[in-house]
């Protein structure tokens, strides 16, 4: 293990001898918080997919722009029956600990991901059965037609068979249970870093896999991959500017331009697959937060359209965001099937016209609402919700702002008992479809789970199951437009900004910014410094 | 003194369960864990049956019923965020916290003693004048704030220091310690300084409070008389008497450094308990939260304990009062 002191020293003999690239190298990865576990069907949630990338792989990976690329599986297509896929598997892979790799350990660990306690098991609702074909082919049946399956396994991680049971971990961690699984510490994965030690909260110690079956089709040349949280924001940049540390990937919006000065570090920007926004309560009677009473104001989309014009979106990108986003028309972030440029339109900022709808709809001296905001979720999300209190003033609407811990605000909006809030949607298919569902579709025990806006349009929801029919995708894309059509024109959101990412490293690294902010370090070849 | 030590038992049980009680009718507001637990995509019906099968939706007091009962059998659950045994995930922490908290303790104790003795003795130079103005800025200044600017200088600007973590450490048995490794002993340095800056100009304020009375006081005037050395008046005679008060005060300020080293360990990255607390209140990791409380609750009772025990054994006049008093 390399400590701190010799880690700087090793890192600069790299930098001074730096001869080829084939010479060891040991990164440092510093976030601001750790996976919750290495059981890769335990969590579904970005942080903890992110380190289980590098030791598990699903059959399908997304490059950092989000486009697929083959994984554990070398190619996939729907069958003449539209309701299989089939999926034709790697061969000779090995895991790390060298038992292979076949279509045997692909079903037991989509079965484990759809147990009861598993967090992955939503993905993989629409799946009817799993059929061996032979060693190296699966095929997938579905409850009906499903074109986005591919979409939904690309965090899904494959386990070996045999190794589960062998260790007992083949259910995933239930908490109610009073014991620990074997996979939260443990790990035995077909990915490009072998697990060497795991101290939740401390460090995660990775090896290069000597045998990795891509050798020679990404450059692999991190020999040793070291994990370590850093929660505090001033810490974290400390570190990376002392040398201890040599890839932060949270990197605060105030430091971006300090760092980006220094010489000694390399800071890269990119999109993230996530747009920051508001939603209204438009279908309750009235509102609970507001003094007018017998009538919901938000039910009226000329109140909407007032609100989404009086929103300063540049004020809010240059004062609060400090430049680190992008202004956005629509909830849909670009790169999401579905995202065009004519749908991406931001109302001009106009305050007359704004109050003016509002006198129209029967609010000429506005109205008073609470505005709920969570403040450990997004990029300066307080602040977003403050500037947008005073920017609604101007219209007349007294906003009362409520911000609390993230466990408080989403199970708020989860029990819909809020009338105005913040929110942030990433989406990890890349299809709109995975916005409708979540987002506007009625909600109900199995949709809509974050629609807290109480808009229920049967039309939209009658759009939305169709989209998981259709096999023809220029047809599907249609369905797609219309529906854009008239949410668009709802404006049942007001669509904020798409949050940027900034990863800072030394120099000799170049690692892109990841759209689903999940870098996979496999890619990563060094810099010539001296050139 | 067995009636005492049974009374006390029972005190410190009662306080316990209090402390469990308060706990559990807080954590409802520091929110609902299941949005941490669950990925975005898990449906309303998911979040249901989960908060179903942890019992989430049982009122405050079956909850904490099912606690205590819990606890009562060495059982302190699974850490909602970790998945893994609480008890084994605080044994793990804690020699992180007790390191750092015992070594800061003795910083604190030693220099500030020495410190105390010197300004008071030296109460008009220089030196002393820089002390105290410097111990102001001990007080005043936020822990986290001085942390980080240790950071910025020994780490950044010198590079002499790494800036968080624990460095290498050496297993022995369950424990783990940092003493024995040259990286360990230098992460230790700065969290260390941090953590005993605050409890160092308390002391040595105290300590140079008391001296100075203790000086004026007759016996000195009259060893002076004696023609003893200033040495051996100082340190034999003055710094005794003055050492009472500073070990209770010093007891107790150990229980509240083990217990509140949360901000110096969230700083420096120090793997400790205190670090764990705070990101289990993030998370509502209900199973950390209320047996780090109780863990809490159970150093101060104990340091409580020692510190009263400690008054019998060091101030005779307490004991024949005691006695004079029950017997």
């Amino acid at each position: 293990m390399l400590t701190g002191a010799r880690l700087f020293f090793a890192t600069l003999l790299a930098g001074a001898l730096l001869a080829g690239a084939a010479e060891a190298r040991t990164v440092v990865w510093a976030r601001s918080g750790d996976a919750l576990t290495l059981d890769p069907h335990a969590q579904n949630e970005g942080p903890t997919h992110a380190l289980n990338h590098h030791i598990y792989e699903p059959l399908i990976i997304r490059d950092p722009q989000g486009k697929p690329l083959p994984a554990l599986a070398e190619s996939w297509e729907i069958t003449s029956d539209p309701t299989v896929w089939e999926f034709k598997l790697r061969r000779g892979v090995k895991f790390h600990d060298g038992r292979p790799f076949t279509v045997d350990d692909v079903i037991f660990s989509f079965e484990r991901a759809m147990q009861p306690t598993s967090d992955m098991k939503s993905l993989l609702s629409s799946i009817d059965q799993l059929i061996r074909v032979d060693d190296y082919t699966l095929q997938i049946k579905t409850k009906g037609p499903n074109p986005l399956l591919p979409a939904n396994l690309t965090d899904l991680f494959i386990m070996s068979k045999s190794w589960a049971e062998e260790h007992g971990a083949t259910k995933v961690q239930d908490f109610k249970n009073k014991e620990e699984n074997y996979a939260v510490r443990h790990a035995n994965g077909t990915g490009p870093f072998v697990l060497v030690s795991r101290e939740p909260d401390v460090k995660t110690v990775m090896k290069r896999n000597e045998n990795y079956w891509g050798k020679g089709q990404v450059p692999l040349e991190i020999t040793e991959l070291v994990y370590v949280p850093i929660k505090s924001d001033a810490t974290r940049i400390a570190a990376l500017l002392s040398g201890e540390v040599d890839f932060v990937q949270d990197v605060p919006v105030q430091d971006i331009q300090r760092l980006q000065q220094d010489e000694n570090l390399r800071v890269v920007i990119g999109p993230e697959n996530r747009a920051i926004f508001l939603g209204m309560n438009v279908g309750d009677p009235e509102l609970k937060s507001s003094n007018i009473k017998g009538r919901n104001p938000f039910a009226d989309k000329r109140v909407r359209h007032a609100i989404n014009m009086a929103v300063n979106r540049q004020a809010i990108q240059k004062v609060v965001m400090r430049g680190q986003s992008i202004p956005t028309g629509i909830i849909a972030p670009p790169g999401v099937n579905g995202y065009t440029k004519e749908l991406d339109v931001i109302p001009p900022h106009d305050i007359e016209k704004a109050k003016a709808l509002l006198a129209e709809a029967g609010y000429p001296d506005g109205f008073s609402v609470s505005l709920h905001c969570p403040n450990d979720r997004y990029v300066n999300d307080e602040a977003i919700c403050q500037a947008i209190v005073g920017q609604l003033a101007q219209i007349g609407i007294q906003v009362n702002l409520v911000s609390q811990s993230k466990s408080l605000h989403f199970p708020a909006l989860q029990k819909n008992e809020v009338d105005f809030y913040l929110l942030g949607w990433g989406v990890p298919t890349f299809d709109s479809h995975y916005i409708f569902a979540y987002l506007y579709h009625t909600k109900t025990d199995k949709e809509g789970g974050w629609n807290s806006t109480r808009y229920s349009n049967p039309k939209i929801d009658e759009m939305t199951a169709s989209l998981t029919q259709e096999t023809d995708l220029a047809k599907r894309n249609q369905i797609i437009a219309e529906m854009w059509k008239i949410l668009q024109d709802e404006t049942i959101y007001i669509p904020i900004h798409i949050q940027t990412l900034a990863y800072a490293m030394k120099p000799d690294l170049d690692i892109p910014v990841d759209i689903s902010n999940q870098p996979k370090l496999k890619f990563v070849r060094f810099k010539n410094q001296q050139q | 003194m067995v009636a005492y030590i049974l009374r006390s038992t029972a005190q410190a049980i009662l306080v316990l369960l209090a402390v469990g009680l308060i706990a559990f009718s807080m954590f409802r507001f520091v929110g609902d864990p299941i949005a941490n637990m669950v990925g975005q995509e898990a449906s309303q019906a998911d979040r249901r049956e989960l908060a179903e099968r942890l019992g989430l939706n049982d009122p405050v007091l079956v909850q904490f019923g099912r606690f205590v009962r819990d606890v009562a059998q060495g059982e302190f659950g699974v850490s909602y965020r970790h998945g893994r045994k609480v008890s084994d995930l605080l044994m793990e922490r804690l020699p992180a916290t007790v390191e750092l908290a015992v070594l800061s303790a003795l910083l604190a104790v030693v220099a500030g003693t020495i410190l105390g003795v010197y300004t008071a003795i030296r109460r008009d130079g220089w030196l002393s004048h820089l002390i105290m103005t410097t111990s102001l800025v001990g007080v005043s200044l936020p822990t986290f704030l001085i942390g980080i600017g240790l950071i910025y200088l020994f780490a950044v600007e010198l590079r002499w220091l790494p800036s968080f973590g624990r460095g290498q450490t050496v297993k022995i048995g369950w424990w783990t310690t940092g003493l024995l490794t040259e990286s360990g002993r230098k992460s230790l340095i700065m969290p260390v300084v941090t953590l005993a800056f605050y409890q160092l100009t308390l002391i040595m304020r105290l300590v140079r409070a008391q001296m100075l009375e203790t000086l004026r006081t007759d016996y000195i005037k009259f060893a002076r008389a004696r023609g003893l050395p200033e040495r051996r008046i100082h340190f034999k005679h003055a710094l005794r008497n003055t050492l009472i008060p500073v070990v209770t005060i010093a007891g107790l300020q150990l229980g509240s450094v083990i217990a509140f080293a949360i901000v110096t360990e969230s700083v420096f990255q120090w793997p400790g308990l205190g670090a764990l607390f705070v990101q289990a209140v993030q998370f509502v990791d209900i199973p950390v939260m209320a047996t780090y409380l109780l863990f809490v609750a159970v150093v101060f009772v104990v340091v409580n304990f020692i510190v009263d025990l400690l008054y019998f054994v060091l101030d005779p006049r307490l004991r024949t009062g005691r006695a004079l008093a029950t017997g």
